[in-house]
């Protein structure tokens, strides 16, 4: 067990934003958090890194655990002149084979001179998640991270991280709004709103009602749609790299 | 030598100037900027309190800078105004020192040299309070820099990394009360924001790293001291303004050269 969430509880004044939340990671899983907007998931994020105030309930860590965080966004003012090289060496433990994955994962070293802000949502993509690699984490945190992808684009995200969970063996808990392509990369989805709805593997949840009451009763249509659109774009993406 | 009030002012000015500029990128990183004035603006009620008391100017001024920042890092999250109240705060901070002043008979003259600073009449202890409150500031800023750029790009990214935001935005801004304080006899409360943030805004161009930004506004800081401190001199003009506006000519140029190489660059 890496986290284990006991009878969680948070609000914020008087509302409450997350109640009574149960929850594993165990090694080398796979877990992914969906909701609609407001439905608590990076307040649930926040308080698994300690930057949000619990009101009852626990956070237990494995000792040690080293957690890898890749957010949403980073505000770079314009003001603030920051390459991304300097950004991956601010505070971090790395350890050699954290540094190597991280190399792995930037492939080309040639943007590594450019301004954070001049970064293409891709090699930004990249730079976010060397970082979060640098100390070879037991868990990785990944915040919407293929926010400002296209679709093919996320695919491949996620595809990596799969490679990576299998080459390193880190478990991964993520917060998606790509329903469609996060279902088949999860070994465990969890339907977040305010309260856990329902919590399985991919397949179940996509079945239960408490999903189907919010995502919609299309999803059966996007669900069979996606896992053909996932075939498609693999072969785009071979297609690109051959 | 310290006997000279010419070498005093200029180690003053250039003690400040120091200080100022690498605290200044983060204000404007931050924009923290009316925040900075904000407080400034309520030392004034401290100097106020230490002329009815007669205690150290500094010691009243930094006392309540400190007070205006403990509010703002821990009024953070909890008001959604928080602008609105630090303006609030600020300035009846300030009127209240005024009328305070106004109570005090023979000080009202004085008044100006606190709003705009009066770098010729520093003593001794003075410019040994500013080059310590120099120290301590860029001990501070040089111990936690890396910790701090972390929380300026995201807290929540710092906090995995095991940082607490919290604590560091407190450390920013003591050494932002620390440089409101020790300036306040060279520039005075209205134009020590200036210090800060006019240096920083020069140098934005000049350096691809935060580090070299940082370096390169105190470079331009120092130079508007000893500028402005000459000019001041030449033209018979008001010290403390004169070095802001040398400040802000240096601004300009750089400005406008680094637009023009921009344009080069894209014309290549």
């Amino acid at each position: 067990m890496l986290i284990e969430v006991q009878s969680l509880n948070i609000q914020y004044g008087n509302k409450k934003v997350l109640e009574n939340i149960n929850l594993t990671v165990s090694s080398g899983e796979i877990v992914t958090i969906v909701g609609p907007n407001g439905s608590g998931k990076t307040t649930l994020f926040k308080a698994i890194i300690g930057s949000a105030p619990i009101a009852s309930g626990k956070i237990i860590m494995s000792p040690s655990l080293k957690v890898g965080y890749v957010p949403q966004v980073l505000n770079v003012d314009l003001s603030l002149p920051l390459t991304a090289e300097r950004f991956l060496n601010l505070v971090t433990n790395r350890n050699d084979r954290g540094a190597l994955r991280a190399k792995q994962i930037l492939g080309s070293e040639d943007y590594l001179s450019t301004q954070i802000s001049n970064l293409s949502g891709g090699q930004l993509q990249r730079v976010l998640l060397a970082r979060a690699l640098l100390n070879d984490p037991d868990i990785l945190l990944l915040d919407e991270a293929t926010r400002g992808l296209d679709q093919p684009g996320s695919a491949a995200f996620y595809k990596k991280i799969e490679e990576l969970r299998e080459s390193s063996g880190c478990a991964v808990l993520m917060i998606s709004h790509d329903l469609h392509v996060v279902m088949s990369a999860s070994n465990r989805v969890i339907c977040l709103n305010g309260h856990i709805c329902c919590q399985g593997e991919p397949l179940s949840v996509a079945s239960s009602p408490e999903y189907r009451d919010l995502f919609g009763s299309n999803i059966d249509g996007t669900f069979a749609l996606y896992q053909h659109n996932q075939k498609e774009n693999k072969s785009r993406i071979n297609n690109s790299n051959a | 030598m310290l006997d000279d009030f010419m070498v005093r002012a200029t180690l003053a000015g250039i003690g400040v100037a120091i200080a100022a500029a690498p605290l200044g990128c983060f204000v404007v990183w931050r924009r923290m900027a009316y925040f900075g004035e904000a407080t400034a603006h309520a030392a004034l009620l401290g100097i106020s309190l230490s002329l009815m008391f007669e205690f150290s100017v500094f010691a009243g001024a930094l006392f309540v800078s400190l007070i205006m920042a403990t509010l703002v890092t821990f009024g953070q999250g909890r008001s959604l105004f928080l602008d609105t109240l630090l303006g609030v705060a600020g300035h009846t901070s300030m009127a209240a020192g005024l009328i305070i002043v106004s109570y005090i008979s023979g000080v009202r003259i004085e008044l100006m040299a606190y709003l705009i600073g009066d770098i010729l009449a520093v003593s001794k202890t003075d410019v040994l309070l500013i080059w310590l409150g120099l120290g301590a500031v860029l001990l501070l800023l040089f111990w936690r820099w890396s910790a701090l750029l972390l929380c300026t790009l995201n807290e929540d990214l710092a906090a995995a990394s095991g940082l607490n935001p919290k604590r560091e935005n407190f450390i920013l801004t003591i050494a932002l009360a620390v440089v409101v304080a020790v300036g306040i006899k060279v520039v005075g409360v209205l134009l020590i924001i200036a210090l800060l943030i006019i240096p920083a805004a020069s140098s934005r161009f000049l350096g691809s790293t935060p580090e070299k930004m940082a370096v390169f506004a105190s470079l331009i800081g120092v130079a508007s001291a000893i500028l402005g401190f000459n000019a001041s001199y030449v033209f018979d003009t008001p010290t403390g303004p004169s070095i802001v506006c040398v400040a802000s000519l240096i601004f300009l140029l750089t400005l406008t050269f680094s637009s023009l190489t921009q344009q080069f660059q894209r014309k290549n």
